[in-house]
């Protein structure tokens, strides 16, 4: 414990600062262009599990229990060094060497593939936990299948799920350091750097994690205001973790 | 690409079990230092003394917003400093994942605990036992029957994180997986050959988790 230098100034002078702050935004991007594509996905996989055609709930299933059994860092691997080698030539050597940043992208499509499985689950509790009576009264009283996931099912099931969604939203942006293990400059990866250039771990460790402290509570700042707006009165209160 | 090559994984078979039984041992420690050291910190955080209480959740709240591979990073780089000598990144993932998971168990033993009725611990009380008796005696037996399958599906995310000490070379399964992947340059069979050896054991425990847990409830 002797031996070490402190020297906060070094996180705040260039270029380190500028590493920070750039590897801030693309946690935020990646974040957020996975968040994307895993509410979609996931919203269609976990209405899938709980239609009434048994082919669909199985490939829903199938799909769930693939994502969430193999490790997101496996799965990283998979999409950035195997996939380019098991497409056709050109799709392979276009990911690899025409495609501008293949490292976010890859990180990209892997997080949000893998956060829709657990989306997915979310979106069918949420389904589930409509109590029956009211899809069987839609359905008695003339609404079709798809009508009664329009106007009932969905529209209820959803704002049920809002809080564990937020926290599957929150939990996207620490999964995003995954994305350092192919190359993508994210925080952690930016403070690892700092490190190495110029041995000041505690200072770019120390800076890393208050910029991911920062982040959580402006999301859960934002998060709870969702939340608030659109518990339904009368529900049970929300769910906590 | 080229056809696959099956001889490369079976080959380094015996390479990789090394790294899969160093995966598991730092999953069971990491489990029970987990589960040990997070059934405190839930005790700490239902504490009736206030500054206890904002200490655990204050700790539980850190480790839930910083990613798993900060903190390996952070105490990787910390260990030797304390320590004043360099120790294998053994020591340090042991100690990172322990604290780290210890936020997770908490919070799941917390809520274990807190869907037991609260007139138990008076009842208990009230009939002459402390605090602690009553927790040991009525409350932890059904809590932990009710949390048993959380505590087991936490285990096994806790198991797949375990790939992430690839970050500090830790020679787990991960690693050997890429160092045999890199040395032999056939980075498609050996990362498929992970995908489904992960797949084979997460899938497998989460059902043995479902089939436990289904004969509980019946």
């Amino acid at each position: 414990m002797s031996a070490y230098n402190w020297n906060w100034a070094v996180i705040v002078s260039e270029p380190y600062v500028g590493w920070l702050l750039d590897g801030l935004a693309v946690t935020v991007m990646l974040a957020l262009s996975s968040w994307a594509i895993a509410l979609v996905l996931g919203t269609v996989i976990g209405l899938a599990r709980t239609l009434p055609s048994a082919p669909l709930r199985w490939l829903a299933t199938g799909y769930v229990e693939l994502f969430r059994n193999i490790p997101v860092l496996v799965q990283m691997f998979l999409w950035f060094f195997v996939l380019p080698e098991l497409l056709p030539r050109e799709a392979g050597h276009w990911l690899k060497r025409d495609l501008p940043h293949p490292e976010f992208f890859s990180a990209m499509v892997c997080l949000g593939l893998y956060t829709a499985s657990r989306v997915a689950e979310q979106v069918r509790s949420g389904i589930t936990s409509v109590p029956p009576g009211l899809a069987a009264a839609a359905r008695a009283s003339g609404l079709s299948l798809a009508q009664t996931y329009r106007y009932v099912l969905v529209p209820l099931g959803f704002r049920i799920i809002v809080p564990p969604l937020t926290s599957e939203f929150l939990g996207i942006f620490k999964n995003t350091s995954i994305a350092l293990t192919i190359g993508v400059m994210e925080i952690t990866a930016s403070s690892r750097q700092i490190e190495s250039y110029t041995f000041q771990g505690y200072e770019a460790f120390a800076a890393a994690t208050a910029l991911y402290l920062l982040l959580a509570l402006l999301l859960l700042f934002l998060t709870r205001r969702i939340e608030a707006r659109t518990r339904i009165p009368g529900w049970i209160a929300r769910s906590n973790t | 690409m080229g056809h696959l090559d099956v001889n490369v994984i079976l080959r380094n078979l015996p390479y990789l079990w090394e790294g899969l039984q160093l995966s598991f041992l730092l999953a069971a420690i990491a489990i029970a230092g987990g589960i040990f050291f997070g059934l405190i910190m839930a005790l700490l955080r239902m504490s009736s003394i206030r500054p206890v209480a904002w200490i655990a959740l204050g700790y539980v709240n850190f480790f839930r917003s910083v990613p798993l591979i900060l903190v390996i990073f952070w105490i990787y780089f910390l260990v030797p400093l304390l320590l004043g000598h360099a120790t294998g990144p053994f020591l340090s993932a042991v100690v990172a994942f322990t604290m780290f998971e210890t936020a997770y168990y908490c919070e799941i033993i917390r809520a274990g605990v807190q869907s037991t009725p609260k007139g138990q611990i008076s009842a208990g009380v009230a009939s002459g036992m402390t605090w602690l008796q009553a927790m040991r005696h009525i409350v932890m037996p059904q809590a932990f029957r009710k949390m048993r399958p959380i505590l087991l599906t936490q285990s096994i995310i806790l198991f797949q994180d375990t790939s992430l000490v690839y970050v500090v070379t830790l020679r787990d399964f991960m690693t050997s997986v890429s160092t045999v992947a890199s040395q032999e340059l056939r980075m498609v069979e050996l990362y498929l050959f992970a995908g489904a050896a992960y797949f084979a054991i997460c899938f497998a425990g989460s059902r043995l988790i479902n089939r436990l847990d289904g004969g509980f409830r019946r």
